[in-house]
This record gives C-alpha cells, sequence and structure tokens, in this order.
C-alpha cells in the first residue's frame, strides 16, 4: 500500500513524518502546479470548484509515480470539501484509475467506523501510538505555521532582498526527504536559525494586510501566486489567521472530542454573520473585524470561484469596510485566473493603502517609494 | 388593521409557501408575497446583489425590493436545514444576513433559524420566537403552526398525486394538449426555485407541455422513498437536495419508467455541481435514459433554452419511433 494525500499549503510537512513513524509508506505528489491543474480540469466537472480540480490534478500525478491509495480528510457540510472524498473516489473510478481513498472522519459519529478505517491504513490499531502521533504531528503544524509567520514579520524588513524567500524554498524542498518527527523538528530549528540570522533594519514601520478567505486558496502559496512573499517583498507585513494547523487543531481535533473552540473571530463575526454557515466564512468576517480593530491597514479576501460560504462573506464584507474604515479587497481564483492581472490588482492595492496611509499621517501624498523598501 | 407580512416569492417559496401563509393567517396576520418572477424583479435583484451570487439568490433579492415597501414585517427565515443531518445551502443559511447587508430600509426581519439537523423538535423553538417577535401568545403560535402543517400536509398530498405545485400557488392548471398519441414523461430535476420558478427558468414547464410532455418532479415522491433509494451511496450525502435527488434517479433507473431527464442548474450553484455530475454518471453508467442539463443565469437567452428543449424533446420522440421499428429477420 502505497499512501498519497492532497497538497495543502505544508500539510506535508505534518503529514509525512506522521506516515513514517507509522510506518506507511508514502508519496508526496510533485507540489501544485500548472499540469495537476489542467489534469484535474479536464476530468472535473465545470462548475465545482478549484481545490477539488488540484487534488485530482494531485492524485493522478501521485498515480504516475506509484501511489495506489489516497489520505483525506472528510467533512459534514453544507461546504462542499464534505463530499469531495465521494465525488473524486468517482471521477477516478470512471477514469479507470484503481485507486482506494480512506477518509479520516467519523461519519455522523460513528467512531467505530473511524478506528475501522485506521486499522485499514495502519494495520493495527495501537492507540497510545496513534494519540502520540497526532500529538506530534499537530505539534509539527503548530512550529510549522510559526516559521511562517516569522517569514511574514522579516520579508518586509530584510536588508539582503529574497533571502527569506531562498531559506524559506529550501525549508520547504528539503522537508519532502526529511523522515519522522526527530528529523522535521531538527530541520524546523535549522530553518528557525536561518531565518533569525537575516540582517533586518527594524526601523521600517511597514504597512500592514491581513489575509482572509477560504482555507485551501489562502493558505496554499501554489495556488494563491505566492501572495504572502509577493506582498512581503513589496514592503508589507502580512498575517493570516486561518492555519493549517489550526484547522488540524480547532477543527478536527476539538471537534471530534467536544473541547472548547477558540470563537473569538465568532464574537467579532456575530453582529454581521449570526450563524455558522459552512466553510470559513465566519472567520472570514470575523477575522477582517479582528484585523480592522489592530489597526491593520487593508484586508485581502481570496476564495475559489463559486465558493458558497465566501461569496455570503463577500455581500457582507462591504458592511465592516464602512463601519471599520478599512479597505478590503476581494481575489477570485479558478483555472482562468493569469497571474499579471492578479498581480497588478494586487499592486494597485498596495498602492492605494499606501497613499491613504501618507494623507493619513498628513505626509505628502502620492507614491513615495522610499517608504517601502521593497522597490529599491 | 391586521399587520401585513411579507413572504418574498423565491427560493423556497415554491416548497414552504402553502406552511407560512396558513401560519401568519393563523396568527391573525396577513401573508403578502410579491408578483411572480419577471425582468424588473431580476434587474433589480441583479444590481442589489452581490455579483457572485447564484441566480435564485439575486432574483430573490428582487422580490425582497419589490415587497419591503408595502409590508409590515419581512419574513426571511435562516433555513440552516429542514432535515435532519442534512443541510440546504451555505448561501441559503446565510440570506438575511446578505439581504441586510444589501437591500436599505428594510421593515423589520422576521430572521428565525429554522435549523432541524439536531433534532427535528427545534422547529417548535422557530415558531415560538416568531410568537414572540410578533407579540402573540406561545399556545396561539403552537396551534396556528399545527394548522398550518396539517394544509402543508394537504398542498404534499395533493402534489404527490401528480399536480404541480405551481399549478397549485397559482392556481391554475396548464393542461397537456389533448389528444396527442405520443405523450411521455420527462423528470424535470433541480431545486423547486429553479424548475418552478417559470420567470427564471423562461417558462420550461409550459414549454415542455406544449409539446406533449408530462412533467415529473422530486416532490411527487415521497421523500421517505427516495431516501431509500440514496442510501445505496457509499457516504450519506448532508444536503436535502442531494439525497432526494440521487435518490430520484436510482428511482427512475430502476422502475424505468421515465423518458427523458431535464436537470436545470444554475451557474455557480455549488450543491447542483457536485449533485448533476453525480447523477449524471448514474444515468449515463446504469441507464439508456436521455439525460441533458440546462444551465441558467442572468444572461441566459430565451432562444437557446428553447432550442434545447426542443432538440431534446425530438430526440426522444425519434427514439421512441424508431424503437419500434425492427429491421427484418434473415
Amino acid at each position: 500500500m502505497k499512501i498519497t494525500f492532497p497538497h495543502l499549503g505544508n500539510t506535508y510537512i505534518c503529514v509525512k513524518p506522521l506516515l513514517d513513524e507509522l510506518n506507511i509508506d508514502c508519496i508526496i505528489p510533485p507540489f501544485n502546479n500548472r499540469e495537476a491543474l489542467e489534469l484535474g480540469t479536464r476530468h472535473a466537472p465545470e462548475c465545482c470548484c478549484l481545490p477539488l480540480k488540484i487534488n485530482i490534478g494531485n492524485y493522478l500525478q501521485a498515480y504516475k509515480k506509484g501511489a495506489d491509495t489516497i489520505l483525506m480528510a472528510g467533512g459534514c457540510g453544507p461546504c462542499r470539501f464534505g463530499y469531495y472524498c465521494e465525488l473524486q473516489r468517482e471521477i477516478l473510478e470512471d477514469m479507470g484509475i484503481d485507486m482506494k481513498i480512506i477518509v479520516l472522519e467519523a461519519p455522523y459519529g460513528n467512531v467505530w467506523e473511524l478506528v475501522r478505517r485506521i486499522v485499514k491504513l495502519t494495520g493495527a490499531f495501537n492507540l497510545p501510538k496513534i494519540i502520540w502521533a497526532f500529538k506530534n504531528a499537530s505539534r509539527i503544524a503548530i512550529s510549522v505555521d510559526k516559521l511562517e509567520k516569522l517569514c511574514f514579520k522579516i520579508r518586509p524588513r530584510e536588508l539582503n532582498k529574497g533571502e527569506t524567500d531562498g531559506v524559506y524554498k529550501k525549508f520547504r524542498t528539503e522537508a519532502l526527504s526529511v523522515k519522522g518527527f526527530r528529523g522535521m523538528e531538527k530541520h524546523i530549528a535549522k530553518t528557525f536559525d536561518e531565518l533569525n540570522s537575516i540582517k533586518m533594519n527594524k526601523s521600517i514601520e511597514p504597512l500592514k494586510i491581513g489575509i482572509v478567505g477560504e482555507i485551501y486558496t489562502t493558505v496554499d502559496s501554489n495556488t494563491n501566486f505566492n501572495i504572502e512573499a509577493r506582498l512581503g517583498n513589496l514592503g508589507i507585513q502580512v498575517d493570516r489567521s486561518v492555519t493549517v494547523s489550526g484547522w488540524i487543531v480547532e477543527h478536527m481535533i476539538k471537534k471530534a472530542l467536544p473541547l472548547p473552540r477558540d470563537m473569538e473571530f465568532a464574537k467579532a463575526a456575530y453582529p454581521y454573520l449570526g450563524a455558522m454557515i459552512g466553510g470559513h466564512a465566519r472567520e472570514t468576517v470575523g477575522n477582517t473585524v479582528l484585523y480592522a480593530k489592530n489597526n491593520y491597514d487593508g484586508i485581502i479576501q481570496i476564495y475559489p470561484l463559486t465558493c458558497m460560504p465566501e461569496i455570503v462573506a463577500e455581500s457582507i464584507l462591504p458592511a465592516v469596510e464602512k463601519d471599520y474604515d478599512i479597505p478590503v479587497m476581494t481575489l477570485i481564483i479558478d483555472e482562468m485566473t493569469g497571474e499579471a492581472g492578479y498581480m497588478t490588482r494586487v499592486e494597485a492595492f498596495a498602492d492605494l493603502l499606501e497613499s491613504r496611509r501618507n494623507k493619513n499621517t498628513g505626509q505628502k501624498a502620492g507614491f513615495d517609494l522610499t517608504l517601502r523598501s521593497g522597490n529599491i | 388593521m391586521n399587520k401585513r407580512v411579507g413572504i418574498p416569492g423565491g427560493l423556497y417559496f415554491y416548497k414552504f409557501y402553502p406552511l407560512w401563509e396558513s401560519f401568519f393567517n393563523e396568527l391573525g396576520m396577513e401573508a403578502v408575497t410579491s408578483i411572480p418572477s419577471c425582468r424588473k424583479i431580476l434587474d433589480d435583484g441583479v444590481n442589489a446583489s452581490n455579483d457572485e451570487a447564484c441566480l435564485p439568490v439575486k432574483m430573490y433579492h428582487g422580490h425582497v425590493i419589490h415587497l419591503k415597501d408595502r409590508v409590515d414585517m419581512l419574513f426571511i427565515p435562516r433555513l440552516t436545514s429542514i432535515s435532519k443531518n442534512e443541510y440546504i445551502c451555505p448561501k441559503i443559511g446565510g440570506l438575511p444576513d446578505m439581504i441586510r447587508h444589501a437591500i436599505k430600509n428594510l421593515p423589520p426581519v422576521i430572521d428565525v433559524e429554522i435549523n432541524l439537523r439536531d433534532k427535528e423538535k427545534s422547529i417548535l423553538e422557530a415558531v415560538y420566537k416568531i410568537a414572540r417577535i410578533s407579540g402573540i401568545s406561545k399556545n396561539k403560535a403552537k396551534s396556528a403552526y399545527s394548522k398550518a402543517l396539517s394544509d402543508y400536509r394537504a398542498f404534499r398530498e395533493k402534489v404527490k398525486r401528480g399536480v404541480l405545485p405551481t399549478d397549485i400557488l397559482e392556481k391554475k392548471i396548464y393542461p397537456l394538449p389533448s389528444k396527442r398519441i405520443d405523450t411521455y414523461k420527462v423528470l424535470l430535476l433541480g431545486h423547486q426555485y429553479n424548475i418552478y420558478d417559470a420567470g427564471m427558468n423562461m417558462n420550461i414547464i409550459k414549454k415542455l407541455k406544449n409539446k406533449g410532455v408530462e412533467v415529473v418532479t422530486i416532490d411527487m415522491s415521497s421523500s421517505g422513498e427516495l431516501r431509500e433509494y440514496a442510501s445505496t451511496l457509499n457516504k450519506k450525502m448532508f444536503w436535502n437536495f442531494g439525497t432526494l435527488a440521487i435518490g430520484m434517479i436510482n428511482k427512475c433507473i430502476r422502475e424505468n419508467n421515465i423518458d427523458g431527464i431535464v436537470y436545470v442548474m444554475t451557474f455557480g450553484c455549488g450543491i447542483d455541481s457536485f449533485v448533476c455530475s453525480m447523477a449524471e454518471r448514474r444515468i449515463r453508467k446504469f441507464s439508456e435514459i436521455p439525460f441533458t442539463v440546462i444551465t441558467l443565469d442572468e444572461h441566459t437567452g430565451e432562444a437557446g433554452v428553447d432550442t434545447r428543449i426542443e432538440a431534446f424533446t425530438d430526440m426522444i420522440s425519434w427514439r421512441r419511433a424508431d424503437e419500434n421499428n425492427f429491421s427484418a429477420p434473415g
């Protein structure tokens, strides 16, 4: 049995050691790329959302490398993600691709079914070991997200432009061949050291942009055209509240074992969106409010075309924009999105935020490029 | 004077209007609905709503705009779930919030949440909330609800006997052109608000009937039966419409008494994108029933819909003619 799993940003960095420790062979599909998207677009229904198409591409590319089983997460709606497993199973079946799908979920609270699936995956049900493995995997996910956030901080301030990108890219590529939790922890610690030794201009007060939206397109840098790195290199500090570790810890583990969850975003969203409607709509609205309260300069919402929950969020965001006087821009990604048009909008938004800040601080309006270190 | 409660004529109007109308009338209020969907309603809706929203949601915005100055209150419930373990759609769950932020100067909105996902009894909580908002005693509300429920059940019985809900709601019946020998049955599949809203789907039902087609819809089967048929699914679908649609497809394939299936979907509908694909895979794999998809959006041209319906019905009648035309043996 050779396991593969779909990409979601840096998820592979915590899933790979998890499978290593449970002695399961795994094949990581190539990072999300144009070919994967084209393969997925060809075989998936036209109107389904982008992540499903890229997932199909991931599976087909992993299948070529020898994978025969897919490991993925499930859900119970109303967002479409919860039914990905079934539609994808049928798509692969109709293509004549012989791949099994193991969905890690307890369907309608049926814990025994989950146990049965774990046994199928690991060959035995060694509960202490599984708990230990999941605990370590979530710890790694959390430190990878910390590392990512450190990059967000360093990028606008670094003296040698591109240094952070180089370290981060090397970290991601090398992580593909690291084995086990110990190895991955060492690899992460080494990268932290490298990042901390990057020379920075600490006097810069960069513009701050919060990124909100659907989880796949915000977290996966290969899908959103590396927006965080590009904004960072324009001299802007970004932040993103929805993270892979947050999804694993808050969404999957805490929901499975009824533990209290961090619901600050829901409180913030309540005046605008009164209920859970699936996906990350409530996170999008709530985090926009929280960023606005924390004096961020602007918000970028990203989501794949036809994403149902984010459409609701998008139609509510203008109210937040007005109440808190914070500019919000929405970027929608699908297989037809062109990089040039996309980046033009991002740069125009950055310019807008900068001239807005200059106006507010009484400096001369216009594009004072010296303020933005990234352009030099 | 009685208070006037506005019930916009879109989305779940076609499923629940008899229930809601009877409920508010029993409470001593006057249930008022908007005019049937038309170009004006659509244009108003498109201008008010988010670009990315689907056609039925845009149309609903238009209905709200039409109603808002004619009534004392608007009834826009937050329909999270109308059946156990199932949801409807994120956009319908967030509808009151979308409307409130898109349309200004609204009258008071009754936006109670109806969520039967965990337990079906929680409908009473919603009923009590409506009573509290409109200053009516709990008991009166409860008895009004049970009266409304029995009216709704009578409506459902009529539909199950094969009467289209639109015929009941509009109190008129489009008869089939009589004396046509080759009438056949076509299953019109899709969300209620897509297949019954004549202003949105360019009168698809009437067009089919003029071609001598008897239109069958999901509502004509009991949901219990359809759920039984849908139980072959590997993982239960968590959308109410999806479960019923797949059940209906399985039923048609098993009973083999349908001559064609037309799936009406709207561009950008997340649920349709999945359900349509799964339905099509089943029909193509396990049956030879002709199948076509008509996708609607605010730009749909009527001529295109006409052409596709004509081509589809022609194909069915030719197929029927040729099926009897066996070549001579030997």
